[in-house]
């Protein structure tokens, strides 16, 4: 077998966040040994609670910032130094797609300059080149070279992200680290944005490390994927098999908390509590404050990631305790 | 009794290609509306029109009537008095709507200072308790902290606390749950309807996720290219749509189970809106468009007491239905 395009091998990151009058310093562990491995054309979905560390893991995995502790490998070979030409020959092989599409873009400059400015960085091709490039990059995300010719105010924001799509492309990646990339669109167009990505994913073998919230347009897009919580991963698993029968009982929240046209909120798994404050991690497993099923031991230990048959892993004590049974 | 708000023929340009045309949409005192549609079909141009927040060179026209009295170009002074006070607004684009270079507590007490009789340190009570409310744990501290230092998630909180701070009447909330997971979504949604229930306030909710709007608003208006195609109670829209485009919407949306299956996007784009075919505006993109479809738009007609729709096949069957029971 083919090594992973992708590995990333127990890396974290912690802020130093200052609050208080006192300005006193409090670490945030955004990420905390995060280990995951993406095989070449395959979609890994990343999921979980706002502020749990998806962006953060999207930007380590990047290279667009330096793990505190861990290691990405990216075919094969250490990330290279930030700032060297092997680094920005790298780069140009990844690309990022940001949540926030406006934010993304240049509010002063023609979207299609701005989908040329990554040829222009790289230096690839003649102008003439780039030019065909860019009508190319508009038509594979359908749209015309008048749009190209606006400024992203003058953008619906389902238009937006096609253009921070197509820029994404023009230096022909084979690593997209979506972060969110339909969360602002509606049904229809996310369902053709959807669409376009597997088709251009088929295309041009496509490797996506993909977050988002949406479980539906995770689960249609992902093999496998990974449930965050407060800066680990908390279970991983196929994508089908996962939320057909998610173990961890944050992951069951979750799944049912999605909501569906034709139900009403009865019948849900409602979480309680406060929501999660990376800045005080919870001792113990980290979800112990919310979770319906809590027992004692889960405030003092923590739960570590373990299979639990198939390509299932878990971090649960409930879950790995009936591994353990079996077992014996 | 008069509606809280009340849009008549709502119609907005930039530089003479229109974007909105003709939009008719009537709030109640404690309602709760969701708005959904096609990217672009002007959802977010309807309240920032209705409101006077478009850019100088944005032509709005139409009638927009708060209890009554029309706001549309009402003056500077009476507008700013409207916007945060009597009608909130959450944005699209919360990133950029917080100003970085300040802290959370510098914002919000702004806000509180524009729309409160409050001074001093009951300002500062105030945006604690507010930050508590929408729950950003360890809110004292928290106060201090730069929009920055908030994950996307959080923000959005803020957000919510902003627009709460002048008690408005309405809330315009502008997909304010997009980027949010699943169960921080669902205590959002629980939080803002149990503000809304207190403090009797309307809510228009925009989103693009059906099933949020599903479970959070008593009626929902369907929007594409500029009108309103389809108006009906949530439980009615979703069960059983109406206008094709509406059954689109509905069927675009990945299966949560089930077997995994390539999603029937509804093929095309919205037309420009400098160049919108005559007739219906879905028509290009309409599976079951017939020759008539192209000839005149179809208006938002009644096909039940509390239902509309425009689409002339909606139009035919119920003349066929008014016929049957005229005779
Ligand atoms: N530059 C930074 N400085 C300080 N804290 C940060 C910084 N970036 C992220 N954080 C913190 O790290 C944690 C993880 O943030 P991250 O943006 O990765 O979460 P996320 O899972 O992407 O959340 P969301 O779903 O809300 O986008 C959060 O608590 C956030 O406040
Ligand atoms: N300042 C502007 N100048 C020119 N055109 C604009 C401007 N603002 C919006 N538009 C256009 O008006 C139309 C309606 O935009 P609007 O932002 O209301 O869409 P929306 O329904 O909110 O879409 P989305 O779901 O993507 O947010 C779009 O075609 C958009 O391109
Ligand atoms: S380890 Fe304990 S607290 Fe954590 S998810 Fe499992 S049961 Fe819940
Ligand atoms: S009027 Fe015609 S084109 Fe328009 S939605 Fe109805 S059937 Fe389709
Ligand atoms: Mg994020
Ligand atoms: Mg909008």
């Amino acid at each position: 077998m083919s090594p992973p395009l992708v590995e990333v091998s127990a890396v974290s990151r912690s802020y130093a966040m200052r609050s208080g009058m006192f300005g006193r310093s409090t670490a945030v562990h955004a990420v905390d040994g995060v280990s995951l491995t993406i095989a070449k054309g395959e979609t890994l979905g990343l999921v979980g609670e706002s502020g749990s560390g998806k962006s953060t893991t999207g930007r380590i995995v990047l290279g667009l910032e330096p793990p505190d502790g861990g290691e990405v490998r990216f075919q094969g070979k250490p990330m290279a130094a930030p700032g060297t030409a092997a680094w920005r020959a790298q780069r140009a092989r990844m690309q990022m797609i940001f949540q926030d599409p406006l934010g993304a873009l240049d509010r002063r400059l023609p979207v299609a300059t701005q989908i040329r400015e990554p040829l222009d960085i790289h230096g690839l091709g003649t102008p003439a080149e780039r030019e065909d490039r860019v009508r190319e990059l508009l038509r594979a995300v359908e749209l015309t070279p008048a749009h190209g010719a606006r400024y992203p105010g003058a953008l619906s924001g389902g238009q937006r992200q096609r253009i921070v799509l197509a820029r994404a492309l023009a230096t022909k990646p084979n690593f997209l680290v979506c972060d969110e990339p339909v969360s602002a669109l509606d049904v229809s167009i996310q369902a053709q944005v959807v669409n376009l990505l597997a088709d251009l994913q088929a295309q041009l073998s496509l490797t996506l490390l993909f977050i988002s919230h949406d479980l539906r347009v995770v689960r249609q897009i992902s093999t496998v994927v990974a449930v965050m919580y407060l800066g680990r991963i908390v279970e991983i698993g196929s994508a089908d098999d996962l939320f057909a029968r998610p173990e961890h009982p944050y992951t069951q929240a979750l799944v049912s908390a999605s909501p569906a046209p034709g139900r009403r909120s009865a019948g849900r798994i409602v979480l309680s509590g406060d929501p999660p404050n990376p800045a005080a991690r919870p001792s113990g497993c980290a979800f112990h404050p919310r979770c319906p099923r809590a027992i004692a031991r889960c405030a003092s230990e923590v739960p570590a990631l373990a299979a639990v048959g198939g390509n299932r892993q878990v971090a649960c004590h409930l879950v790995a305790g009936a591994a353990t049974r079996d077992a014996a | 009794m008069p509606q809280l708000v009340s849009i008549a023929g709502l119609s907005v340009a930039f530089g003479g290609v229109p974007v909105l045309r003709g939009v008719d949409l009537a709030l109640e005192k404690g309602e709760a509306l969701g708005l959904v549609g096609e990217s672009g079909s002007g959802k977010s141009v309807t309240w920032l029109g209705a409101l006077g927040l478009l850019p100088r060179h944005a032509q709005v026209s139409g009638s927009v009537r708060l209890e009554g009295r029309e706001i549309l170009g009402a003056s500077a002074a009476e507008l700013d008095r409207v916007r945060g006070g009597r009608i909130a607004m959450i944005f699209q684009d919360p990133a950029s709507a917080l100003n970085p270079v300040l802290t959370i507590r510098k914002q919000l007490c702004e806000a509180l200072a524009l729309h409160r009789d409050l001074q001093g340190n009951g300002v500062k009570a105030e945006a604690r308790r507010l930050l508590d409310l929408v729950g950003i744990p360890d809110a004292g501290r928290r106060l201090e902290a730069y929009p920055h230092e908030f994950s996307g998630g959080q923000i959005q909180r803020i957000m919510i606390a902003m627009a709460l701070a002048g008690n408005p009447d309405l809330l315009i909330a502008d997909e304010p749950t997009t980027a949010l997971d699943a169960t921080i979504q669902a205590q959002i949604l629980e939080l803002l309807s149990t503000v809304r229930r207190e403090l009797g306030m309307a809510m228009v909710l925009i989103s693009h996720d059906l099933g949020v709007v599903a479970e959070n608003c008593d009626r929902v208006a369907v929007m594409y290219a500029g009108r309103i195609v389809e108006q009906a109670p949530s439980n009615q829209l979703f069960a059983d749509p109406v206008h094709p485009y509406a059954q689109g919407l509905i069927g675009a949306l990945p299966p949560l189970d089930g077997p995994r299956r390539r999603l029937t996007a509804i093929p095309g784009t919205v037309p420009d809106p400098a160049h919108m075919p005559d007739g219906c505006a879905f028509a290009p993109r309409c599976t079951l468009a017939a020759e008539p479809c192209g000839l005149a738009a179809p208006s938002l007609a009644p096909i039940a007491d509390d239902r509309s729709v425009a689409c002339i096949r909606a139009e035919a069957s119920r003349r066929a239905l008014l016929g049957v029971a005229a005779e």
